[in-house]
């Protein structure tokens, strides 16, 4: 049975890796690899699940292997299958080979033909690796996969403005996300002193001995879970990404905004059931949210006049609905509402073009007058007050910006008081006092050694907020982000003893990410002069080469599990206590606004409407 | 606030602007048209330059292109240097030689579009476009919203602004957040100049900013500004006009400052001290247009040179003997011309015509259960006759899918629980065998081929203002005009086939430009089968022979359809032929078969996924499939690649081989020597191929902004238009997938006749000249008994050498259509 799953995560990682190699050129080469991998996948995944049923339905789990051991931190690479993963498992292998067949034929002779197949595998590995992932810290890693594919299928089609846009904005959204779940690991290694592999959730008293001992932590813990699910599943408040999602080609809205991506939360919830189930409270609040989210986007679904976001809208009702069903603890009704919500979805974006002749011809031949909807036996009042919030999605859009982007923008500007030199004056002695300061850690008085943490992540804060705000200069955006993680890793030195093993770990991908990148910068920088950051420059029309290396240098920056330092932040994590609330959110707040720095920083610079003309170039607004 | 000595005009402001903006109807009345047709009475190249300068589109291919085509051989080393010549005085010359080469390849004027809207960007620090176009477009596409939402707009008879004034007005909460702006909006003395003194403060600024206003988002005006000239193209109609959607923008923006500055911020025209350049003030020639124009000059007459060389070649064959075992009319259309070709290399002894695909009839259609009519004729047209059908047998099937129950709360779930785990099967289904559904675009489904139609008008009977069905006189007068003008007026065949066109496709938003051009992007069915009604109506022949064309009663038309993407041919009413007709008739279908499964052998080599190579039954089979499978972007090529216009007789083409580039418009200058029949012809073949043409030009040199870009994430906005993602402007002229194989050139026309005769025929219609005048068409007349040909150049015809190029002969074609997937160079076909 593991090797049915190593086999199952195996393939498409393989597929992945060798269709990077592949020359553009060579569509056949890529169809046949993406067509193989998706195809064997279905039948291993059939024959699994026919393995499985006859061994009993019983859940499986197995450790792969140990990543790392140091002192009481352990990384596991868990694997774990049972009935949630194996329904999921059906679903996406029976669309991914559809659509992967649909798609080889759709995207004949696009530019990017072979990028949207590598990206396509690439989120296949990710969204399995999640399904079978046997604790957080593995499906963190596919977390990150997949929103990182998110990313480059949205973006797309890159030397336009608009799918650029909403990439960030998605990326952004999936970086909140990510919070919950970084939260969620440090607080559940407290609560039992290890990672908890999911299959130890099965053994429910010790679970529930331990939360009911803890229930302010417990609450703490469903509720940042809930937090990545909604921002996975674009749940209330979180919905407006999901329609903006449909950037891509059409089969790719159809399997992973239609319908794969947006289910994961789902799967999340289901699968950290132990957790919360029995919080009475917390159940509430679910199917509550979930409630909230179908009305919100059944109504937007009702007034929507373009076809994408339309079916976006409708699946999140859909959506709304399954999470109803999760907190009243239906999870059997959950799973074939799931399965069938993400198989009509993609079908239903697919044939969407089709929309026009359909409804031509059917106008044509049965004409009626608009026939009056519920809605307009309502009072005037309400009948308008609701089109209008339904036609402005009741304003989550714009709420992200006035709630929670523009107050951090603000926050970032309030800071330019603080020109570049200045920061860097702060911040560079700061880190000079904080490294010798550090050599004398045990002569500190206690006072300071509580402090100095805290003062530290502040500072690196400080400096990613400015990074993430700058609007001119490149080189200090970056380096911003580099120091940022510098004074991540003091504020943990002085909290606790970090091992020099756990230096290295963590700090070997941040330098070398960030020469890299101040490398990739500087070459961009020969060859084109002055690069800006205050609207998007597309230089990769003419420098793919840089703009790889500078995306691989964000990921690298960013703790994407490229490099060592994705273990290093979980790694350092570990280092809080667990009644330092301060200190984890002022470094988990750093890690979600320095990865959207980042790839803001590639966005601005490679991405977006080219700034030379002498080819064709879209209009803002197309 | 309303000064009375305005120098600024908003009413010619809106005029200009309608001009400017994109004239692209909603998707069911496609059509093909200039895309620039609002810089047509300069001359083309004048035109371009302004268009570059003003509104910053890409005009021509890039000069690395051009410079990789002439490495490739496909512009000429003496064409370039005889267009160097003609563009550039003497002593400048070898300069531009050298610039052409290797001077530096990004030259593009900067734009004067968006002048002074830029001023929020760098002034005010307000992304002016993130903030307002989303609402705008959502609010604009929900208001004319034909059938995509569930919820439609509520109060939405009065117009747009009174609309969303009503709403505005009962909403707890409105569109706006500004009190001042529901002040504005409610107060219904407002006017659009009191909004733009607001924005801008100054009235030298209003027209660049109204133009860089509605530039940003040509899409939705173009489409505003389309439906406020012609409210018929909706079928749920819609008041609206462009002064309500400046109107509700301007508000919109005023909204955004306020909230960003509160009260505090002053109009534009505080912070700027200098005017802005007008946008039509006159443009400057620059070096780097220049090298364009020779380029693109070269490269046109490269190919050129070589046609005409071709022709000339196959005119010295000899001419086919009389007696014909069928004859064939099809549409002039240029995907026409390959399957007229193949029929002719089967049965040697058929003779086919091209004719604009109306057949010289202009009516409106109305199928059996037909809510509304269909123009079926060229869309400049009135007509004022309905043709009905009756005893319609074809069932309409449903689909599940698009059900408006998808978006209720208990329908929402069952629907989605149960269809839901059909869909794999479905998909599964297109996949491995794709077939027509209710999702395809046929044209089988616009007429039932077994159905009736009301023809001959019955006691003048008038339904709705049209005359049901044409008058004896009317049918004998078009028939008439028909066979005259392609010089079929003696010597009829036993079957004469009258075959209009259609194609079938599927996901595809844009089917009506897939459909005949001269029947308003509907298939050609109808037309079809009533011309070859009215052709053996026997009053009609009796009146014919009085007016001296006398049709034998042995000869029978047959109305036909060509499904240009399925290569498929189906005829209608064959049962009502006499049993020697009906053997004939057999004997021929088989000739077409062939001929089809040949025609759609040569189409398959443009298509990569099919072995051209394969065996012909298979290739076909192919060709079928692609045009029903939901995956395939390119049912079929359309017109991409066009570039000729023949006028003129078949034995003046039918040697030469014209890789499916030519329109061809059957005419016998023999009986028409003032040149009657030519001006009609002419006065639709410039605009109609001529539109075309230009529109596979202008979409292919700047597909993001004249074309659509890629179809692979268009939307469906509102049943009316295609935007990329929820918030995009909506996207006018061609996609990607019909353009990229296309070669952008000018049209060339070759009209057969005395080069005099052409030139008065052309200058009794001042649009017609100016056409080729102002060179949007190159014209060249080829004088078959001098043997010369004529260039009309700046008004006049002078005689015309093609520079010599190699002129091949081949007799089997397979090999060569085999051969490459790329444009094959004119050769002779040796019989």
């Amino acid at each position: 049975m593991e090797q049915f799953i190593l086999t199952l995560i195996g393939i498409p990682f393989l597929a992945f890796v060798s269709s990077l190699f592949v020359p553009g050129k060579k569509e056949h080469t890529i169809a046949l690899i993406v067509k193989l991998a998706t195809g064997i996948n279905l039948l291993v995944a059939i024959a699994f699940s026919i393995a499985w049923l006859l061994q009993g339905a019983n859940s499986i789990h197995f450790t792969e292997m140990t990543v790392l051991e140091s002192g009481h931190y352990v990384f596991h690479l868990d694997l774990f299958a049972d009935k949630l993963s194996i329904t999921f498992l059906l679903v996406g292998s029976i669309l991914l080979f559809l659509v992967a067949i649909f798609s080889r034929r759709y995207l004949h002779r696009e530019s990017g033909y072979k990028r949207f197949f590598n990206v396509f595998l690439f989120f296949v590995f990710g969204y399995l690796l999640i399904l079978f992932s046997g604790n957080f810290e593995t499906m963190f890693m596919g977390w990150e996969i997949l929103g990182l594919s998110s990313f480059l299928l949205i973006a797309f089609y890159r030397d336009r403005y608009l799918p650029v846009k909403n990439a960030v904005k998605v990326f952004s959204i999936y970086r909140i996300g990510d919070v919950g779940l970084i939260l969620t690991m440090w607080l559940s290694h407290h609560l039992w002193g290890q990672n908890v592999a999911f299959h130890e959730l099965t053994d429910v008293k010790e679970i529930h001995s331990t939360l009911i001992n803890h229930s302010g932590e417990a609450r703490v813990i469903a509720l940042l879970l809930f937090l990545a699910v909604s921002a996975k599943s674009a749940l209330f408040p979180f919905s407006s990404w999901l329609p903006r999602a449909m950037e891509g080609p059409t089969p790719s809205s159809a399997i992973f905004y239609g319908s794969l991506s947006v289910h994961i939360g789902v799967f999340l919830l289901i699968r950290t059931m132990p957790y919360w189930e029995d919080q009475i409270l917390i159940n509430w609040f679910f199917g509550a949210v979930g409630l909230i989210t179908f009305v919100l986007a059944n109504f937007t679904a009702r007034v929507q006049s373009t076809i994408k976001s339309q079916v976006g809208y409708a699946s999140l009702a859909q959506i709304g609905i399954i999470v109803i069903e999760v907190a009243l603890g239906w999870e059997s009704v959950a799973l074939v509402h799931s399965a069938a919500n993400a198989f009509y979805r993609s079908y239903q974006l697919l044939i969407s073009p089709s929309l026009v002749t359909y409804k031509i011809r059917e106008q044509f031949y049965h004409f009626q007058k608009r026939k009056s909807t519920i809605e307009d036996s309502w009072p005037k009042r309400l009948e308008y007050t609701l089109y209008i919030w339904s036609i402005q999605e009741w304003r989550l859009d714009s709420g992200m910006y006035r709630w929670l982007w523009n107050p951090l923008k603000r926050i970032g500007r309030m800071l330019q008081f603080l020109s570049n030199k200045w920061a860097f004056l702060v911040v560079i002695p700061a880190m000079v006092t904080g490294v010798t300061l550090l050599t004398l850690h045990t002569k500190l008085p206690q006072f300071w050694l509580n402090l100095l943490p805290n003062v530290f992540s502040v500072i690196g804060l400080v400096a990613v907020l400015k990074a993430f705000t700058e609007r001119k200069q490149v080189f200090a955006s970056w380096l911003l982000v580099l120091f940022n993680q510098f004074c991540i890793l003091l504020a943990i030195a002085f909290n606790e003893h970090l091992s020099n093993k756990e230096l290295v770990i963590f700090l070997c991908g941040v330098v070398f990410s960030g020469l890299t990148g101040l490398l990739a910068l500087n070459r961009l920088k020969r060859k084109e002069g002055l690069i800006a950051l205050d609207a998007f420059q597309g230089h990769v029309y003419e420098h793919k080469g840089i703009a790889l290396v500078f995306l691989l240098a964000c990921l690298g920056m960013a703790g994407f599990p490229i490099t060592p330092t994705f273990i290093g932040e979980d790694l350092l994590f570990s280092h809080i206590g667990e009644n330092q609330f301060f200190l984890a959110t002022t470094v988990a707040v750093s890690f979600i606004v320095d990865g959207i720095a980042l790839i803001r920083l590639y966005a601005r610079i490679f991405l977006g409407p080219h700034v030379k003309n002498y080819h064709e170039v879209a209009k803002r607004s197309s | 606030m309303n000064a009375t000595n305005h120098s600024f005009s908003l009413e010619k402001c809106l005029e200009h602007l309608k001009h400017y903006l994109p004239s692209q109807a909603p998707l069911k009345d496609f059509i093909h048209h200039n895309t620039l047709h609002a810089f047509q009475e300069d001359d083309f190249h004048t035109a371009l330059e302004k268009a570059a300068t003003i509104f910053g589109y890409k005009v021509y291919l890039e000069l690395k292109e051009y410079r990789a085509l002439f490495a490739k051989g496909s512009i000429s080393e003496r064409a370039l240097e005889r267009a160097l010549t003609d563009h550039i005085e003497g002593d400048s010359r070898s300069f531009y030689r050298t610039m052409l080469f290797n001077g530096p390849g990004d030259v593009q004027p900067d734009k004067r579009i968006g002048q002074v809207r830029h001023y929020w960007k760098s002034l005010y620090k307000v992304d002016m476009d993130s903030r307002v176009h989303p609402q705008l477009f959502r609010l604009i596409s929900g208001y004319i919203d034909q059938g995509v939402a569930v919820w439609h707009f509520p109060s939405s008879d009065e117009g747009f602004l009174a609309s969303v004034r009503k709403l505005e007005q009962f909403a707890l909460d409105g569109l706006f957040r500004s009190k001042r702006v529901k002040k504005l909006l409610q107060n219904e003395k407002t006017e659009l100049n009191d909004l733009l003194t607001v924005l801008l403060g100054k009235e030298q600024l209003f027209e660049n900013y109204l133009f860089d206003q509605q530039f940003a988002h040509p899409g939705w005006s173009g489409m505003v500004s389309v439906l406020e000239n012609s409210p018929n193209a909706l079928l749920h109609k819609k008041a609206i006009s462009l002064y309500d959607l400046i109107f509700i923008e301007c508000l919109f923006e005023i909204d955004v400052l306020d909230d960003v500055f509160g009260k505090g911020w002053e109009p534009i025209v505080a912070y700027t001290h200098s005017d802005p350049l007008p946008l039509f003030s006159p443009v400057r020639k620059e070096v780097g247009m220049a090298l364009f124009k020779i380029w693109q000059d070269a490269y046109e007459w490269s190919y050129y040179d070589q046609v005409l060389n071709t022709l000339v070649a196959g005119s010295k064959y000899p001419v086919k003997g009389e007696g014909h075992d069928f004859q064939a009319l099809f549409c002039m259309d240029d995907r026409e011309c390959s399957i007229r070709r193949h029929l002719e290399l089967i049965d040697s002894k058929c003779q086919t015509f091209g004719t604009p695909g109306h057949f010289n009839l202009e009516f409106f259609f109305q199928p059996e259960g037909g809510q509304f009519v269909t123009k079926v004729c060229p869309v400049p047209t009135n007509p004022l006759v309905l043709i009905k059908e009756v005893e319609n047998k074809l069932k309409k099937r449903k689909d599940l899918h698009f059900s408006e129950r998808n978006h209720g709360l208990f329908g929402g779930i069952v629907i989605t629980t149960l269809a839901g785990w059909l869909a794999p099967f479905k998909l599964a289904l297109n996949i491995v065998k794709p077939s027509i559904s209710p999702l395809t675009s046929s044209p089988s489904k616009h007429m039932d081929p077994k159905s009736k139609l009301i023809i001959e008008n019955q006691n003048g009977v008038v339904e709705n203002g049209l005359q049901v069905g044409f008058t004896i006189e009317q049918m004998t007068d078009r028939l008439e005009g028909l066979l005259r003008s392609i010089g079929l007026t003696s010597q009829f065949s036993p079957l004469i086939y009258m075959i209009g066109h259609g194609s079938t496709s599927v996901n595809n938003t844009h089917y009506a430009g897939y459909d005949c051009g001269a029947c308003s992007g509907r298939p050609g069915s109808v037309n079809a089968r009533v011309i070859a009604w009215i052709g053996n109506h026997p009053p009609v022949r009796k009146l014919l022979k009085e007016r001296g064309i006398e049709i034998p009663f042995t000869t029978h038309f047959v109305g036909a359809l060509h499904d240009t993407s399925r290569d498929e041919i189906y005829f209608f009413d064959t049962d009502q032929l006499n049993e020697s007709a009906k053997t004939a008739h057999e004997k021929n279908e088989a000739v077409f078969k062939l001929a089809l499964s040949r025609n759609a052998k040569e189409r398959s080599r443009r298509f990569m996924s099919i072995n051209t190579s394969n065996e012909d039954g298979q290739v076909h089979e192919r060709v079928k499939l692609r045009t029903v499978s939901l995956f395939e972007p390119r049912p079929e090529l359309n017109h991409a690649t066009n570039a000729l216009a023949v006028v003129g007789r078949r034995q003046f083409t039918e040697h030469a081989f014209l890789d499916r580039r030519a329109f061809m418009n059957s005419y016998d200058y023999r009986i028409d020597p003032e040149g009657r029949f030519l001006e009609t012809i002419l006065n639709a073949v410039a605009p109609v191929a001529g539109g075309i043409n230009l529109e596979y030009y202008f979409s292919r040199v700047d597909n993001q902004q004249l074309g659509a870009g890629t179809k692979l994430p268009h939307n469906v906005v509102g049943l009316i238009g295609v935007a990329n993602g929820i918030d995009g402007d909506l996207r006018t002229g061609l996609p990607y997938q019909m353009i990229e194989v296309h070669d952008p050139m000018r049209l060339l026309v070759i009209v057969e006749h005395k080069s005099d005769v052409v030139l008065q025929s052309i200058q009794r219609n001042q649009r017609t000249y100016n056409w080729f005048h102002e060179e949007w068409v190159h014209l060249v007349v080829w004088d078959p008994e001098a043997h010369q040909f004529y260039r009309f150049r700046q008004g006049v015809m002078e005689a015309y050498e093609p520079l010599p190029t190699g002129v091949e002969d081949h007799s089997d074609l397979k090999p060569i259509i085999e051969s490459s997937w790329e444009n094959i160079n004119p050769f002779i076909i040796k019989k």
